[in-house]
């Protein structure tokens, strides 16, 4: 089991934080990741507008046959995404501690630009003591 | 009118954005020229109804020990504080500026801690004091004033070995910083200048005229920790040597 990426999405679909840990994903360049957050945020618009049976909030997980996309979308807009292992049984449970990280070291902090890229230490720091190097 | 002019202290924030009139700074107990309904016609109708205006909480005629033990959502208080800094920033040109002006808001913040720390402590005692040594008056703030503002005592209190008007107050985790990452380019700035105001404020108001700054000193163990420096004037310290 294992714990590949972080990513956070503001709500206009920009990229605002991206953060690996376990080895197992190919490396990307930093535009690569933009545009494949980019993409995500239109693929979970048209899911929330397909499901039959009235409304939804779109996507939550996406599996393929190596990895797993867990999205945790906020009242807010923004979005957690996390990439995993198949196996992996915790990535919701970790999606709500980030998010909590998130509304405290993000959102109180108040050197910090609503929608614009995270760049706090004490995200990094509460990011690394919930997910640490990625294996459990 | 010799305080027609305010202390240059109170006066560096504007006030002239306050949508008050003179009538309401020369009677704050007049609570019903604030909350007066008259003045909004067109919330009369539907409040008036549920509540009458005289019925009204008065914050002034409350008990003041009323609210002694109650606690404060530390949350709230985050995303105040982060507005604060926020709104500081924008009206400030430099780190030393914006320290200065959170200074300025400790300060008026701890005149009314004092004020209001002493009336709870001493009133109901039986021989009301005050402090007037220097060491009874630093400790006071240690405990007293941390715990009053804070929920919990400072963590040290040292006295410099350079400088005899030097003393340091410091705390591990401030809990104002909990949340604050300042960024690098930034990094000489403290946040705890708003705490370095409030121990001014203390001081002043017990007779301890003094400078107080607030210095980022992170360890391995509490990256957070934060020293208040506070610089003695000389009259206190001469003071001191006649009342010993």
């Amino acid at each position: 089991m294992a714990i590949y990426a972080l990513w956070v999405i503001n709500k206009a679909g920009g990229l605002v934080y991206q953060r690996n840990f376990a080895d197992g994903l190919a490396q990307l360049t930093s535009n690569e990741y933009l545009v494949l957050a980019g993409t995500l945020h239109g693929i979970h618009a048209i899911t929330s507008r397909l499901s039959p049976t009235g409304s939804s909030s779109g996507a939550q997980v996406i599996e393929s046959e190596s990895f797993k996309m867990t999205i945790h979308l906020t009242a807010t807009g923004t979005k957690f995404v996390l990439l995993t292992s198949l196996a992996e049984t915790t990535a919701e449970s970790v999606l709500l501690k980030v998010y909590e990280a998130y509304a405290d070291a993000v959102m109180k902090n108040p050197f910090h630009t609503p929608e614009m890229p995270i760049r706090t230490e004490g995200f990094d720091l509460r990011i690394t003591s919930i997910i640490g190097t990625g294996h459990t | 009118m010799a305080y027609a002019v305010p202390h240059p202290r109170l006066s560096v924030l504007s006030t002239s954005s306050l949508p008050q009139s003179a009538a309401d700074h020369s009677s704050p107990t007049n609570s019903s020229t604030r909350f007066s309904l008259a003045s909004a016609p067109s919330l009369s109708t539907t409040l008036v109804t549920s509540s009458k205006p005289a019925q009204r909480p008065n914050i002034y005629d409350r008990n003041l020990n009323k609210t002694r033990l109650t606690e404060v959502s530390a949350s709230a208080f985050a995303f105040l504080f982060s507005e604060i800094v926020q709104y500081t920033q924008k009206c400030v040109s430099g780190i030393n500026d914006l320290e200065r002006r959170l200074n300025t808001l400790g300060y008026r913040i701890g005149t009314r801690v004092l004020e209001l720390m002493l009336y709870r402590q001493e009133s109901s005692s039986k021989a009301p004091k005050r402090e007037i040594k220097l060491l009874p008056v630093l400790m006071l703030i240690h405990s007293q004033v941390w715990k009053a503002v804070f929920g919990k005592p400072a963590d040290a209190i040292e006295k410099s070995v350079e400088n005899a008007d030097e003393y340091m107050i410091i705390d591990n985790d401030p809990p104002i910083e909990r949340h604050i990452s300042v960024p690098r380019d930034m990094s000489q700035l403290s946040c705890s200048s708003f705490t370095a105001g409030i121990v001014e404020a203390v001081l002043d108001g017990l007779g301890f005229p003094a400078r107080v700054t607030a210095h980022n000193t992170p360890t391995t163990q509490h990256p957070t920790r934060t020293t208040i420096l506070i610089k003695l004037e000389k009259m206190v310290l001469e003071r001191e040597e006649l009342l010993k």
